[in-house]
């Protein structure tokens, strides 16, 4: 099968999540949005493995995984954070750089 | 009939997996639908698992490129570990918390939408040609070391094994990270038991278990309200949804009438003694 297909779907999923992270006002689901995006990259990363016939691409979308788990622990504290103080998840709420 | 079409399906995929484009465009299809679902859905958690419909289809997808430890990992670590940390901090802010639908910036919806679809366009034109060659076969650098995880395996602890390192040191940092962001100062001493109690007693309102329903009446049900001993209708006796309905019942006169014989120490249980006792 033609692995343009892949990248094809890949890059769809990218842009819905970009379209996320730009229309959603709340934080939680704008980072949800960011995490497709990082699915898609892994996509690309996979099917370009495939492509040539090495593993390096496997390996990178797998140490995409673990920098994204990474990521989502600190974003989620820092949302927690946020909402404590604020009482709100929305992106809106946060403008101030402060409380 | 069936020769010819098992010829077709032998020439569109010499020595591959005959039903890869099915399952490709399966899971695919369904990859975009989760992701869709999660732009337009109103609740964070619809959005949560839509997203983790799309993480299951794309974990499909990478077991059909053989990528088999990438395809359960991704299960393991996306859908199981990062979705349901969202789910959990999602039942922590709030799960009605809806999105609000006001624009800040004027006009950002459109732009935004705008946008993506040239973002859309301008990926697919770009990645539909990106690749002229034919998709290499990954068993020769699978059985250089024995299996697919043996040949990841051998790439992480070899060629980028001082990544690796790095990696368990960003892992680390984030944990306790997440530990200081999260971690709450107590401003006051914690309460006991006995505080809490005594703070209870104190505030002087009425601690004691309420009056049942239909004490001192003819009925039991719950919408037949406990009389006083002098006849007065006890409101803690009535269930709040029995009020806010309406539908508490009227107190008969013969209700009435028992609740003095009782209050007066006529009741029924007495009388029957003193009948007996003749």
């Amino acid at each position: 099968m033609n692995p343009n297909a892949y990248l094809v779907l890949s890059g769809i999923i990218f842009s819905i999540g970009a379209i996320g992270v730009l229309l959603r006002r709340n934080a939680i689901v704008a980072f949800m949005s960011v995490e497709l995006m990082l699915n898609a990259a892994n996509l690309a990363f996979v099917t370009g493995s495939r492509v040539w016939g090495t593993l390096d691409g496997q390996t990178a979308a797998f140490f995409v995984m673990v920098v994204a788990a990474a990521e989502v622990v600190v974003g989620l504290a820092i949302i927690i954070t946020i909402f404590r103080t604020r009482n709100s998840a929305s992106v809106d709420e946060a403008s101030l750089l402060r409380w | 009939m069936i020769s010819s079409l098992l010829k077709l399906a032998e020439v569109s995929t010499p020595g591959a997996i005959s039903f890869e484009p099915l399952v490709f465009w399966l899971c695919g299809g369904l990859a975009v639908i989760g992701a869709i679902g999660m732009l337009v859905s109103h609740k964070a958690v619809h959005s949560a698992l839509w997203v983790a419909l799309t993480m299951i289809n794309l974990a499909v997808l990478y077991a059909l490129q053989s990528a088999p430890f990438l395809g359960v990992a991704q299960v393991v670590v996306y859908t199981g570990a990062v979705m349901m940390l969202f789910l959990f901090v999602l039942m922590i802010v709030g799960v009605d918390a809806a999105d609000s639908l006001v624009e800040t910036i004027k006009g950002q919806r459109r732009i935004a939408i705008l946008a993506g679809v040239i973002l859309v366009v301008a990926l697919v034109i770009l990645l539909g040609n990106s690749f002229s060659i034919q998709t290499a076969d990954l068993v020769n650098a699978d059985s250089a070391y024995g299996g697919n995880v043996q040949g990841i395996a051998a790439l992480l602890f070899g060629k980028y094994v001082l990544i690796f390192e790095l990696t368990s040191a960003l892992l680390i940092t984030a944990a306790v990270g997440a530990m200081v962001l999260a971690h709450k100062e107590r401003t006051a001493p914690k309460k006991t038991q006995a505080m809490l109690a005594r703070e209870l007693f104190a505030s002087g309102t009425y601690q004691g278990p309420l009056p049942t329903p239909g004490v001192y009446a003819r009925h039991n049900s719950v919408d037949t309200p406990a009389l006083l001993p002098d006849g007065s209708v006890s409101e803690i006796s009535l269930p709040g949804p029995i009020v806010a309905r309406g539908v508490v019942k009227k107190i008969n006169q013969s209700d009435l009438d028992g609740v003095q014989i009782i209050s007066e120490g006529l009741g029924l249980v007495a009388s029957e003694n003193e009948e007996g006792d003749k």
